[in-house]
């Protein structure tokens, strides 16, 4: 590979003992979105009741300026922006691995029956009023993970495959959906709004007790996630072929597994189920880099970017009344998903 | 062999179906009433007018639901599509939630052309999006617009039954999926479209079988891509969306009973064989979905659990012994 080469084509970097593939259009993607999602924090958090200007919320966020500004973004602002961003690197994390690792762009956090898990406790917890006392937050993060335990010992015989996984969630998924309509069929007509507006994912009124846990998982999880990212793409070509390869499969297909289901129940528990997200962002991230996979980092800057856009519209679009962020992120992601399949001119990169 | 053995059960399902409820009736009196004599008036009237419908329904939108599960698998090569992916069931929500916000229908069923026209605008609109660019059509780009469409649609059912108490109250009663209650003619209404989405399935079930082969290999065995897509898409949208009208967005039945049939057929030596996994499914959705509706009455009398909830409590914990059971045939 010594032909010269035209501009953001990918090449390899040898430099003994180190090497590497370097894809600037990769590179170059990531940069525009890492930009483009700090400018929306940034936005989003300069507006409200209180405008501030965005040089004042720069300031602020480094640590200047008056008292004022610095309480309402700290204490108002910033944890609501920040929850939103993690939720959306989280989704779009979960998503990413998943769908590497089942080699299915159908695959996501919301067909293995995760966050049809947390909706049911959430809206048990609201409808039955069963909640012994935890905040919905715990509701939630109890629910995915019981239901993501379940679903990997259902589906344990001697080792699991990804097919296995997937389809026992869909077996369990199928289940709590329909648990969770027969309560909201059931619940009075205030709690059943209640519960609904949880179910479509929301970002109002969002504290640090919500975003500070969420924090946390996202600096464990995030980075196993991207050290797993070598790994898995020796899954990709199917278990024997990365067994060969000296992939020890079952380790980091649990691994893979424990990782996800980390990042998505702690972002259902902060921000509720945007699920869309976790299907999209990764696939918008794979058309936009050109690449044959999900591109982990891309995908967790385009959900964080996704979330933090649609929560900016959510809230400026009707003035007066906040929209939850769910159904912003359905209005814009499923219009850039749309155009991106459309505009795929390769067979391969449309498929 | 395996069929006809199936239909028995279905069969043995749909007298128990006319025969359990709030008036009990023994089996040999609904054959008795069926037959035209005997029970007297009152079971006579309770099995025409009451059972029989609602069986019939059941009959009928399982059977379209099984059909298009089976065929949406086979035509976008992807275990995990249902046959909402196209769009079909959020149109059909969100045309139900529009006109109960907009127009307020006396009755929900004012609704079901309503829900019918969306659910049939919904599929064109994913079909033509996932056929545009210069790639032309891949089974993953129609299932990806089919997942966004889908995406969009729920978004903007959240937004409005969000706003409207009234909407809302339709549309969770509607989406939590029921035979009962429903209107005596629905399943008449319904029926020329199951019917002549039928017949579209099985004329494409041989080329399903190449279509499995992948695309470069079914064209050069001489299949029009196309025209066997189309007619596929046609197929599943006017199979999905008359049992969405009448029954509510169950759509999970169609995802799972392909699954069942495909592993049924492996055991009979059949093989992935669309010829026979498209009837297999279409006899296998009716039984899930009747013997939900019976349990249904039986489990909370005398209240009534609605079938499409009791249909993933029954077909979830089957389905996932089956998925444990044995080396599973991938599509």
């Amino acid at each position: 590979m010594s032909a010269p080469f035209p501009v953001l084509r990918t090449f390899r970097l040898a430099v003994p003992p180190v090497s590497g593939v370097l894809r600037p259009r990769l590179v170059a993607v990531c940069a525009a979105l890492a930009a483009a999602t700090f400018l929306v924090f940034c936005w989003g958090v300069s507006v409200g009741d209180y405008p501030i200007g965005l040089t004042g919320v720069m300031k602020a966020l480094a640590g200047s300026g008056d008292p004022g500004t610095l309480l309402v973004v700290r204490e108002l602002r910033l944890p609501r922006a920040a929850a939103g961003l993690l939720a959306g690197v989280a989704f779009a994390l979960s998503g990413a691995l998943l769908q590497t690792m089942t080699r299915n762009p159908l695959a996501s956090p919301d067909m293995i029956g995760l966050i049809e898990g947390s909706g049911t406790a959430v809206v048990a917890g609201i409808v039955l009023g069963w909640d012994g006392g935890l905040s919905t937050q715990a509701l939630g993060l109890l629910g995915a993970l019981a239901t993501a335990l379940l679903v990997y010992l259902l589906a344990w015989r001697r080792g699991t495959t990804g097919y296995r996984i997937i389809l026992v969630g869909i077996g369990v998924s199928w289940m709590c959906t329909s648990a969770t309509d027969f309560l909201l069929a059931r619940g009075g007509r205030f709690e059943a709004q209640a519960a609904l507006g949880w179910l479509v994912g929301n970002l109002n009124g969002r504290d640090w007790a919500q975003a500070g846990p969420l924090a946390v998982a996202v600096a464990v999880l995030a980075p196993t996630a991207l050290l797993l990212g070598r790994l898995m793409r020796t899954l990709q070509l199917g278990d024997d072929v990365a067994t060969g390869l000296g992939t020890p499969v079952q380790r980091v297909r649990l691994t893979l597994l424990l990782t996800s289901v980390g990042l998505i129940a702690f972002a259902t528990a902060a921000a509720g189920p945007i699920a869309f997200v976790a299907l999209a962002a990764p696939q918008i991230a794979q058309r936009l880099a050109g690449t044959a996979w999900p591109p982990l980092v891309a995908s967790g800057l385009t959900g964080a970017l996704a979330v933090l856009a649609s929560d900016l519209v959510a809230r400026t679009l009707i003035p007066g009344l906040e929209l939850p962020v769910g159904i912003v992120t359905g209005v814009l992601g499923a219009p850039v998903l749309l155009w991106l399949l459309i505009r795929a001119n390769r067979a391969g990169s449309g498929g | 062999m395996l069929v006809v053995a199936l239909a028995v059960v279905l069969l043995v399902l749909c007298l128990l179906s006319i025969g359990v409820g709030a008036l009990t009736i023994p089996p040999a009196e609904v054959v008795r009433a069926l037959a035209g004599h005997g029970g007297g008036a009152r079971v006579e009237n309770v099995v025409w007018s009451v059972r029989v419908p609602r069986t019939a329904l059941g009959l009928a939108a399982g059977a379209a639901l099984g059909l298009s599960g089976a065929l949406m698998q086979a035509l976008t090569r992807n275990p995990l599509a249902d046959p909402g992916i196209l769009g079909i069931s959020a149109g059909a929500s969100f045309a139900v939630v529009v006109s109960v916000a907009v127009f307020q229908p006396g009755s929900l069923y004012g609704s079901i052309w309503f829900a019918f026209a969306g659910a049939l605008v919904a599929s064109v609109v994913v079909y033509v999006l996932g056929g545009l660019g210069r790639s032309g059509q891949t089974p993953v780009k129609l299932a990806l617009a089919g997942v966004a469409v889908t995406a969009l649609l729920t978004s903007l059912t959240s937004a409005v039954v969000l706003t409207d108490p009234d909407a809302l109250d339709r549309y969770r009663f509607w989406s939590a999926g029921s035979l009962a209650d429903r209107d005596g003619s629905v399943v008449l209404q319904v029926l020329p479209f199951i019917a002549a989405g039928a017949v579209l399935a099985f004329a494409v079930a041989p080329a399903l079988n190449s279509l499995a082969l992948g695309d470069d290999v079914a064209a050069s065995l001489g299949r029009r891509l196309g025209l066997v897509r189309l007619a596929g898409v046609a197929a599943v949208t006017l199979l999905t969306g008359a049992a969405v009208v009448a029954i509510g967005p169950v759509v999970f039945v169609g995802l799972v009973v392909p699954h069942v049939a495909r592993v049924l057929a492996q055991r009979a030596g059949i093989g992935p064989d669309h010829r026979w996994l498209l009837p297999l499914s279409a006899v296998l959705a009716p039984c899930l979905v009747i013997a939900a509706d019976v349990a249904g009455r039986v489990v909370a009398r005398p209240a009534e659990i609605q079938a499409g909830v009791l249909v993933a409590f029954i077909g979830g914990p089957f389905f996932i012994a089956l998925v444990r059971r044995r080396r599973l045939a991938e599509v």
